[in-house]
């Protein structure tokens, strides 16, 4: 088997007294997708984001790709970010002020890609989620799951190494729920991304290889009991 | 769901009566069927057969109500062996598991570790389904797709049973 990817290892972090992290553990390997589970205020999301570099955790190690992510600069961090990793907020996460095709061409024109061929893999992804229609309304004009599609689509656009994805189906029906996981799953098994995704919805948490299970700031092996 | 192993489970915290034994019964897990006494000793003397549950200060006269049983360490293997078993996950579960743990908490073992093992199974077999689904045609999808729903049912009521675990350990344990 490959060495994994991407590893956070013992991770803790609070805000301010309140304890989010306590000793959490995940690790992701090319091509695999890692579910992340558990109840409304366990850590998850806070996992998330310390294992992409968002968040620097108050002790433990975040290692990707052989590289110690909580030892670089805030800026080689935010330059890995956008070079590498995908995201899929649980809040909040188009620019109001942009056009749904032109929040799923940011990411493209930041890398440098021309205006022209960023709209056009662009309007490939909406297409790919079934959201053309709604590519040229902004954020504040199209329904909160067509929302949640667009952000998917965003994610996608660039091909990231790690895509990270916190309740990405949460505003979907079961139709659409499936049409996203399917397109998570064959970018893992495609292009051998790795895929970071927290759910509380079992059948979604049903796509990934394996799940990881956080349970008051730390993460639970759900085989001890064998 | 097995009345012999939730016997021994009631029978391990210190020997009872037959009669004894199915008040306890009924009162945990009896909610819409009670035993019959005729279930109740037909299943002790099959558990005494099997070595798993001995005699012990047979009183004086005849009858089995004058007999009491205890678990012996073979019973406590095979509860040990159930207890740690997750069940096949198929939808409907909610009887064995919930007397499963009861159970625990009565014996002093982990009812979070029952959950967890039982939840493990659930997702793995929601896992093959969810695979199976992306290689077969429409038909499997719909009928995989049935399963799923109900195993995600079955998974939802475990998750809340785990919320609720310390209110049902006051109520379970006097
Ligand atoms: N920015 C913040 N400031 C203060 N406290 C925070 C902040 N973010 C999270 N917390 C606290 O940290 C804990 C973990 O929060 P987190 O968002 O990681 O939970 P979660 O598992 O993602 O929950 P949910 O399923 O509801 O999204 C909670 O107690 C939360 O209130
Ligand atoms: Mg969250």
């Amino acid at each position: 088997m490959t060495a994994p990817l991407l590893v956070a290892a013992d991770v803790r972090r609070s805000f301010g007294a309140t304890p989010a992290l306590d000793g959490a553990n995940l690790s992701v390997r090319a091509g695999e997708v890692v579910a992340v589970m558990g109840p409304s205020g366990s850590g998850k999301s806070t996992l998330l984001h310390c294992a992409a570099g968002i968040l620097l955790p108050d002790s433990g190690r975040v290692t990707y790709d052989g590289a110690e992510l909580t030892a670089l600069s805030d800026a080689r961090r935010s330059a890995l970010r956008r070079s590498e990793f995908g995201f899929v907020f649980q809040f909040g996460q188009l620019v109001p002020e942009l056009t749904c095709l032109e929040n799923v061409a940011l990411p493209l024109r930041l890398a440098g890609t021309r205006r022209r061929d960023a709209a056009r893999t662009a309007l490939e992804w909406l297409a790919r989620l079934g959201t053309a229609d709604v590519a040229g309304k902004r954020p504040g004009d199209v329904s909160g799951g067509q929302g949640q599609r667009v952000a998917v689509a965003r994610a996608l656009v660039t091909g990231p190494r790690v895509l990270f994805a916190d309740e990405p189906t949460g505003a979907l029906d079961s139709y659409h729920g499936e049409q996203v996981m399917r397109l998570f799953t064959e970018s893992a098994r495609d292009s051998g991304a790795a895929v970071v995704l927290v759910t509380h919805e079992p059948r979604v948490a049903a796509y990934a290889d394996r799940e990881v299970v956080v349970r008051d700031g730390r993460s639970v092996d759900l085989e001890r009991a064998r | 769901m097995s009345i012999g192993l939730t016997l021994l489970g009631l029978l391990e915290s210190g020997p009872r009566h037959g009669y004894d034994l199915k008040r306890a019964y009924d009162e945990r897990f009896g909610h819409d069927h009670p035993l019959h006494y005729g279930q109740v000793y037909s299943t002790l003397s099959r558990l005494l057969k099997g070595g798993l549950v001995q005699l012990e200060g047979v009183e004086p006269g005849a009858g089995p109500e004058r007999k009491r049983y205890a678990i012996t360490d073979a019973g406590v293997t095979d509860l040990d062996g159930w207890l740690g078993r997750a069940e096949k996950p198929e939808p409907y579960l909610q009887n064995t598991l919930y007397t499963k743990v009861v159970l625990a908490l009565l014996t002093g073992r982990s009812a979070d570790d029952i959950l967890d093992t039982q939840r493990a199974a659930h997702l793995a077999l929601m896992r093959t389904l969810t695979r199976r689904k992306s290689t077969g045609d429409l038909a499997d999808q719909l009928i995989c797709d049935h399963a799923l729903f109900h195993l995600e049912a079955d998974l939802r009521w475990l998750e809340l049973t785990a919320a609720r675990l310390a209110a049902l350990t006051e109520e379970v344990l006097p």
